[in-house]
């Protein structure tokens, strides 16, 4: 089910050229932003709680799974190129795996490292929150990477859709609108946080840990699934128009 | 103001000479054999004619008019999604007799950015990357069209496309008012404001998102590039300012709000175009503020500007 080949192939294209810039950028804003902040502010559990929900993981997450995701099948179908890999001798749903596995490694690497890094800068782990973000920002990761991958499989505005809805959707309306909550990624990664962080730090989740693991893992799998389906059918066409 | 090269008439009137032989060589040896094609006598288009023609053909891409149907859905309906609620809220305003709009013009253009954004991500790359991928700038360039003419014209057809975008809304919610047989002094100066409002708001928007359309021939990252640079610092500062605010450091979230067009945005109309700003405890920058706010907003249209003039100083591209 994992091809080294396909792995290695996406793993350099994802990190090649000016992709790895727009990966790093994100990251290092935010490990800028907590220095910053630490400097100014100095430690506090509800800054710390306060900056990386609102900046890191309803924007940087997502912003990094669109990127690695998409990035991961979508410019190969764009450009066509995609047909030499679909006509070697490889089932589809191993093409998507190996894929997906390398589309979640980097965004997991490139978010709950980060994250981490940042829980440490901004108040020392205090309330074991950097522990509690980079656990949240990787689960998120991990479903992010499946769902923008299935993306770029079924629509060749890809980017355009995933950042729609990983900025509208995640950031504006998952953070007000109290029913659509139940239904973002941001929340069910949360929801783990909310357990490991101490009480009264200000993290919070819409939806209880069990739930939130259980959708994440469910809409990983069905993503990856539909994505590995969708590939049998794909037909290439032509730029746009 | 296009003067044509020769009129019509002055060939065959001056030399006599049959139509075909270049004016001022005479009847030499080295003329070109006159095998019978007709010449051009027709007017000579200059420029500003290209630039003109440029401009509305850009214009009318923008939103799909003149290109197949599958390119007009996204406009449109983003076009419905940004004037429905001005409709919704005049309907509001008249059924609950309010003395004012809930919402001024140029506090509407605010709350519908998100909407605003993905337009112009995806007007901006398809009116400028495009021409780099399909390497028809040469084309353009090869005509009696300045570089600064080319970037005159995309700039402006953006700017001007996202200002009808932003400013029909007002238009409705100006309208609404009247019908609703609000103040009308007060609701003509809102609308006024809320339009100039609207202009300044396009051109910076519409700067920002040309400059960075210019510089990949790759339509996704154009519209990934656009997008992040107008949401990205946008959450930046409202986190920033939220710190800030629990802080109580009150004065420093003016500061920060210079961090992202959204903010620059607020933090003029909370200052000058009389709107209430949605930073955190509605706190308006005092004029000193202000005019920073002003200065940077003009530094970036010129810098957008330029910088889009110095990515087409080569002509290979």
């Amino acid at each position: 089910m994992f091809d080294p080949t396909v792995a290695r192939l996406t793993y350099r294209g994802l990190l090649g050229r000016r992709r790895v810039f727009l990966l790093s950028g994100l990251p290092l804003l935010l490990l800028v932003i907590a220095a910053l902040v630490r400097a100014t502010v100095g430690a506090d559990d509800a800054v710390t709680a306060n900056l990386l929900t609102g900046f890191g993981v309803a924007t940087m997450v997502p912003l990094i799974g669109v990127i690695a995701g998409t990035g991961a099948i979508a410019p190969e179908i764009e450009d066509g190129s995609v047909l030499y890999l679909l006509a070697k001798p490889l089932k589809r749903p191993t093409i998507i795996v190996s894929k997906l596995i390398v589309a979640i490694g980097v965004s997991v690497v490139f978010t709950a490292v980060p994250m981490l890094l940042a829980g440490f800068v901004l108040n020392g782990n205090s309330g074991q929150l950097a522990v509690a973000f980079a656990v949240a920002s990787a689960l998120a990761s991990v479903a992010y990477s499946a769902l923008f991958l299935l993306l770029g499989t079924v629509t060749r505005h890809a980017v355009v859709i995933g950042l729609v809805y990983a900025l509208i959707w995640e950031a504006l309306v998952g953070s007000v609108v109290p029913g659509a909550r139940v239904l973002s990624v941001q929340q069910w990664g949360l929801s783990l946080a909310e357990r490991i962080a101490a009480d009264g730090t200000g993290v919070s989740s819409s939806v209880g840990p069990v739930a939130g693991v259980v959708l994440l893992v469910v809409v990983t799998v069905l993503g990856g699934w539909f994505a590995g389906r969708k590939l049998r059918t794909l037909s290439p066409q032509a730029g746009e128009a | 103001m296009n003067t044509p090269n020769t009129p019509p008439d002055a060939r065959a009137a001056g030399t006599g000479a049959p139509a075909g032989v270049a004016p001022g060589t005479g009847d030499s040896a080295a003329s070109i054999h006159d095998i019978g094609y007709r010449n051009y006598t027709g007017r000579r288009l200059g420029g500003g004619y290209i630039l003109r023609s440029l401009l509305v053909q850009t214009l009318r891409g923008v939103y799909g008019l003149g290109r197949s149907a599958k390119s007009k859905v996204l406009p449109m309906c983003l076009f419905a999604v940004m004037v429905l609620p001005a409709a919704i809220v005049v309907a509001v305003t008249v059924v609950t007799e309010a003395s004012d709009l809930p919402l001024s013009q140029s506090e509407y253009v605010l709350t519908m950015q998100p909407v605003i954004g993905i337009f112009l991500a995806a007007a901006a790359p398809q009116a400028i990357s495009l021409d780099l991928r399909h390497r028809t700038t040469p084309l353009y360039f090869s005509r009696p069209l300045e570089r600064s003419e080319y970037v005159t014209a995309k700039y402006g057809a953006l700017a001007a496309a996202l200002f009808v975008f932003t400013a029909v809304p007002a238009v409705v919610l100006y309208a609404g008012a009247l019908l609703a047989k609000l103040d009308f002094a007060d609701q003509t100066g809102n609308f006024a404001l809320g339009l100039v409002m609207c202009a300044l708001f396009s051109v910076l928007h519409a700067g920002i998102a040309a400059a960075i359309a210019a510089h990949t021939p790759r339509r996704g990252f154009g519209v990934a590039g656009v997008i992040v640079a107008f949401t990205v610092p946008y959450f930046l500062v409202s986190a920033l300012q939220g710190i800030a605010w629990d802080q109580d450091a009150l004065g420093v979230t003016g500061w920060i709000g210079l961090a992202s067009p959204g903010s620059l945005m607020d933090g003029i109309q909370a200052t000058f175009l009389g709107g209430g700003s949605t930073f955190p405890g509605g706190r308006t920058p005092p004029l000193g503020e202000g005019a920073v706010y002003l200065l940077l907003t003009a530094a970036l249209i010129a810098g957008s500007y330029f910088l889009l003039l110095r990515r087409y100083r080569k002509a290979g591209l």
